[in-house]
């Protein structure tokens, strides 16, 4: 007799279930997302590897069935700067926490958006720190409940998408856990785009953050995200602030062009050294010829 | 501009930063992060200017953490890897170095150390930050220090720290200090097939056979980099050979138990150590970095004077070369032990020593280094005791 074998069981290590995450959680959304976009996309899968930090979103590195580093809190950002670096045929992605990537790494998320280092971010936003127990974090609206708010949240909270857009990403989005279809479109054109790309996955934490702030079980806030969503593509994303209970402005915020990290890089250097760069560059312009 | 040759081969008149730089180029170092820091940053600059020539990265991260992150990622990318800092860099790298460890990547990272606590003396010289190399990110484990005494031995050295690194699969630590990196002296670089360089165990077999962390018999398991298909899992977090995280008591054991022992079992080969007159001396003196290059003077003076006098300089610091000290304590009546901080590698000195012997400190918190007649007459001392 054969087991039945789930559609996605080559992208997923089965032999790591059952999951960490709680009942309602919605990382393991993002991550099948993630996984169906990388599927459809067809960039080789042996060469695409996931950086996370720590935290309950951290540890999709080690559910999918690719090369996954799971490195310390906040660091996921540098650590894939290497990588990519040393082997830039890599394609590579960070899948982490609100926490992680704008808390603890929070100064490496605007140095590498400002470099446009070829990477894409994706970041799930919960609102808390799951992990912990629920903690406030860098995204916890205004007046939220938490473990260290008992009171209630007095610290304006971090807009995501206008701080990597101001900080120089070229491709910023948001959706919700909600929005599967639009999340997967996301993803792919994220992965495809060349330099510093960000989305922004909005998540319910019913364990940490809805149960505590009395907004019902993780369905809920699913309701929540159909009914407040607004898709504004092309919207100012300074304008996209969340708000406890308010509308949630989703949707393609920024999608430009912006030589790459690498690009300059090896433009710069062409001046002075003939090869590798000259050659490279040489081969980059003759290629955009051919496209265009 | 043409391409550089990555080993530059003749007689040089370097500074010790600038020996290290070309040392680990000759060592096959092709990726360096760091950030700017006295006395450390002329490691950055002359690899900002070389690595370019010889097709290598030099990227100049936001801070300390960022610079080892990306290091430990360049390493798991296939590339050999370093960075460079002092003091206070250095205390910033600390998790990272225990996520190094944990995950056994190779890679090398240089401090040269001034004085502190804190940002103390970015200027001049300490050796404060002995047992930080150490102890200084949680948990057990065992690292591998160097202690360099020359500007050629920055060069040889960084060579060494790179070898030893890919041979046992952890980070590798060159504790220099600020007079060693700054002293500007003959530095010989060798024909590059002269140089022995080596590179970490690959793993060759199919993919299904893979267990990255299933050691061989010398406990370090073959590696693999990302993108060779392998589809590794690599976590800080306590894992089993298949890398997957586990909270089994037997599977921590196993774990901490390997890493610490590779070393440990290990410690012969990478110990090394120099010695002058301790076949016939009463008294050893024992100091690493530039502390034994002022301790060798002192012993110069006292064998003058007709005392019988060794010097021992570590090379290797870490592991500590436990054997040779219990064995010297049999048959000195002292061990003497100047160094740059208010006593560190002197607590070693007198543990192995375990009342055998005396061990006497001659210890300065940094910012200058000793004058060998201090030392002298503490020599005296204990030959009038």
């Amino acid at each position: 007799m054969t087991e039945a074998q789930h559609p996605l069981d080559h992208l997923l290590r089965a032999d790591r279930l059952p999951h960490i995450w709680c009942p309602g959680c919605g990382i393991g959304i993002a991550m099948r997302c993630l996984v169906l976009a990388l599927e459809e996309l067809g960039r080789p899968l042996d060469r695409v590897v996931v950086v996370s930090g720590i935290g309950c979103s951290a540890r999709v590195a080690g559910y999918v069935r690719l090369d996954g580093f799971h490195t310390t809190h906040g660091r996921a950002i540098p650590f894939a700067t290497g990588l990519k670096l040393a082997n830039p045929d890599l394609t590579v992605i960070v899948f982490s926490g609100d926490g992680d990537l704008a808390a603890i790494g929070g100064n490496h998320l605007i140095h590498a958006a400002r470099r446009n280092l070829d990477l894409t971010v994706i970041c799930v936003n919960n609102f808390i720190y799951g992990m912990t127990g629920g903690q406030f974090g860098p995204t916890t609206p205004l007046a939220a409940r938490s473990t260290t708010t008992p009171y209630g949240n007095f610290e304006p909270p971090f807009n995501l998408p206008a701080l990597v857009a101001a900080s120089g990403a070229v491709y910023v989005a948001r959706w919700t856990v909600f929005h599967v279809r639009r999340l997967i479109a996301a993803f792919q054109e994220a992965i495809a785009k060349k330099g510093f790309s960000f989305v922004e996955v909005l998540s319910p934490c019913p364990t940490g953050y809805l149960r505590r702030n009395k907004l019902g079980e993780a369905l809920e806030m699913m309701r929540y995200f159909k009914a407040q969503s607004e898709i504004r593509h092309g919207a100012d994303p300074a304008e996209a602030g969340i708000e406890m209970g308010g509308k949630l402005i989703l949707g393609k915020f920024v999608d430009i062009e912006r030589p790459t990290y690498q690009e300059r890089m090896r433009k710069q250097l062409a001046m002075f050294f003939i090869e590798p760069y000259a050659e490279k560059v040489r081969e980059e312009i003759e290629a955009e010829e051919v496209e265009s | 501009m043409k391409r550089g040759p990555a080993v530059l081969t003749g007689v040089h008149f370097f500074n010790g930063d600038v020996a290290c730089a070309e040392g680990a180029l000759a060592a096959g170092c092709r990726f360096f992060a760091g950030y700017p820091i006295t006395p450390a940053t002329e490691i950055a600059e002359r690899m900002a200017e070389r690595l370019p020539e010889i097709g290598g990265t030099f990227i100049q991260m936001e801070d300390e953490i960022a610079s080892l992150s990306a290091v430990l990622g360049a390493s798991w990318a296939g590339v050999k890897a370093m960075t460079a800092t002092s003091g206070p860099g250095f205390s910033l790298m600390m998790e990272n170095l225990g996520f190094g460890y944990m995950t056994e990547t190779p890679c090398v990272i240089v401090n040269v150390q001034r004085g502190g606590p804190s940002t103390g003396l970015p200027t001049l010289v300490g050796q404060g930050d002995m047992m930080q190399a150490r102890w200084g990110s949680h948990g057990d484990y065992e690292t591998i220090v160097l202690a360099p005494s020359s500007a050629q031995e920055m060069f040889d050295l960084t060579i060494a720290a790179f070898n030893l690194s890919e041979k046992y699969r952890l980070p590798v630590l060159l504790l220099s200090d600020a007079v060693i990196g700054h002293i500007t002296e003959r530095v010989v670089i060798p024909a590059e097939e002269e140089i022995p360089i080596v590179n970490r165990k690959k793993f060759a077999g199919p993919r299904e056979a893979y267990l990255p962390y299933l050691p061989d018999e010398d406990l370090v398991p073959p590696m693999v980099a990302a993108g060779e298909g392998y589809r590794v899992y690599i976590t800080g977090l306590t894992h089993d050979e298949r890398g997957y995280p586990s909270t089994s008591p037997e599977v921590q054991e196993r774990l901490v138990r390997r890493l610490v022992e590779k070393i440990r079992r290990n410690a012969r080969d990478i110990i090394r150590m120099e010695e002058r007159g301790v076949e016939d001396a009463e008294v050893v003196l024992v100091a690493y970095g530039i502390s034994a290059r002022v301790a060798y003077r002192a012993m110069e003076l006292a064998r003058a004077a007709g005392r019988r006098v060794g010097w021992l300089r570590l090379i290797t610091v870490w592991p500590f070369p436990e054997e040779r000290i219990r064995d010297l304590a049999t048959r000195v009546r002292a061990f003497i032990v100047p160094e740059l901080n208010l006593g560190q590698i002197v607590r070693e000195v007198e543990r192995c020593a375990a009342g055998r012997a005396r061990t006497i400190p001659v210890l300065r918190p940094g910012g200058a280094v000793h004058d060998p007649r201090e030392i002298l007459a503490i020599i005296e001392e204990t030959f009038h005791d």
